[in-house]
């Protein structure tokens, strides 16, 4: 079966190529296989199946990668308890 | 679970079994049903498998109890070293997230082990759900003797970590190899010369994943359903005289057994139709799976006694079921935090309106009818 795929154009990953080192570290920890190696520079092949955790972005040693809201995958339950302990994480709930 | 111990040059350390017995099995369910959770943990440390020596390889893994047992099991016939970290309890892919299966934990148990002195080699192969928490050129800049000064910014926290004077001699930092996400593929992994394939590095979301997570969500908001149980009953009994016991008694029956209904919609029968429902928010596939239980309540039964209390009903149980398949976003793994934050964006004030719309409209049909 092809794999799900959650809402379009929303996810904050931010690939810089001009400082793309090709080590091609991000492809290695994505679980889900967004990246591609292309005459040694890393391209975002499939945006859309990106669930933001975060990574890529940790394991790029020349930063080229940035991933706004990365930790974990995204969570109502973990964002509604956010908002009432107040708590700034979005994933701090007792669920998981 | 354990198995004597292995000797080597900083003491003993206790040998696991990689077969799993009657306990572990038994454990492995009552956890998944959220019996006695919060003290399934192993401790954090250094355990083995097998007889590993100073050149066998070290595989990182939670203090998790399913996850450590996972990982062991999967070990069968490999002599190796297990390195558990403190993960509160947490499986690698949530600890990651939280920070707790970091790159400064990862740091501080292999200093605490002392794992530089117990194998000869460099290289820890680390879960690759562990990834978005533990950043391997920050483990191998802070475990070599060179960059011991340095404060290392990971995430949030800033990371200090004191000098090593390694005993011995010319000293390299650990090399952090990412294996598969499963832990099953492990030996094909070795195989294949230390390198993941790229089906063992996806993570996948098949109808038995999306099932084996429903018991922890029914139990995890089994509240959330008595609260509405109770407020259905005691709104069920309004009348234009007040509160009359027997009409609660005989109307809640009927409106908890709507309610279980699309309490079940939303969080056992959404996440098994998932990928068929043919939108891509979880909150709106919960509301339409949601209408349309209650659209075959209504050709089937009747759904309410007069035309009011069936599009109240109508409207409690699409906001029921759309509000529990919401919640299923954090048991996926194809949802990210932007996304999430736009559904719930849309579909929160949706879930509100339909929910005290339907209460409100519930409470007058009781009114009007009995006037």
């Amino acid at each position: 079966m092809q794999d799900m795929v959650y809402i379009k154009n929303v996810v904050t990953l931010q690939l810089d190529q001009s400082n793309c080192n090709g080590c091609s570290m991000c492809i290695k920890v994505c679980p889900r296989n967004v990246f591609r190696l292309i005459d040694y520079k890393a391209h975002i092949v499939s945006r859309d199946h990106c669930i933001e955790c975060g990574a890529c972005a940790l394991n790029c040693q020349s930063r080229a990668i940035t991933v706004i809201s990365g930790k974990g995958c995204g969570c109502a339950t973990g964002i509604i308890e956010g908002y009432f302990n107040g708590g700034k994480s979005e994933c701090s709930c007792s669920r998981c | 679970m354990f198995i004597g111990t292995v000797k080597t040059r900083v003491g003993e350390i206790k040998k696991v079994s990689t077969r799993l017995n009657k306990e572990d099995i038994l454990g492995a369910i009552k956890v998944r049903w959220r019996i006695g959770r919060t003290h399934y943990k192993v401790d954090p440390g250094l355990y083995a498998v097998g007889n590993p020596d100073d050149t066998s390889d070290v595989f990182v893994t939670a203090n998790y109890r399913l996850s450590f047992d996972h990982l062991r099991k999967n070990l069968d016939g490999i002599n190796a070293w297990i390195l558990v970290l403190d993960t509160k309890g947490i499986n690698v892919w949530c600890a990651a997230g939280k920070g707790t299966f970091g790159t400064a934990e990862l740091v501080n148990r292999i200093r605490a082990t002392r794992l530089k002195e117990i194998i000869k080699h460099r290289r820890i192969i680390v879960p690759q759900l562990g990834a978005s928490g533990v950043s391997a050129y920050q483990v191998k800049a802070l475990t070599s003797p060179k960059n011991a000064f340095k404060t290392i910014y990971s995430g949030n926290a800033s990371v200090y970590f004191q000098s090593e004077s390694s005993s011995l001699g010319i000293d390299r930092g650990f090399t952090v190899v990412f294996g598969p996400v499963r832990a099953a593929d492990i030996k094909a992994f070795i195989t294949n010369g230390y390198k993941s394939t790229e089906a063992m590095r996806k993570v996948t979301f098949n109808f038995y994943d999306r099932l084996k997570l429903v018991p922890v969500d029914f139990v995890y908001s089994f509240t959330k359903l008595l609260v509405a149980l109770a407020v259905v009953f005691i709104l069920s009994g309004i009348n234009t005289h007040g509160f009359n016991i027997n009409q609660a008694l005989h109307k809640g029956l009927v409106s908890a057994y709507y309610i279980l209904s699309a309490y079940i919609t939303g969080i056992i029968l959404t996440p098994a139709l998932l990928p068929y429902i043919p939108v891509r928010m979880f909150a709106f596939k919960g509301m339409i799976t949601g209408l349309v239980l209650s659209s075959v309540f209504t050709a089937f039964s009747s759904l309410g006694s007069t035309a009011l209390e069936t599009v109240a009903w109508f409207m409690l149980i699409s906001a029921i079921s759309s509000f529990m398949a919401m919640n299923f976003t954090g048991s996926s793994t194809i949802t990210s935090l932007s996304g999430v934050k736009k559904e719930m964006k849309i579909f929160v004030p949706i879930q509100i309106v339909l929910a005290s719309g339907g209460l409100i409209l519930m409470v007058l049909s009781n009114l009007v009818v009995l006037k």
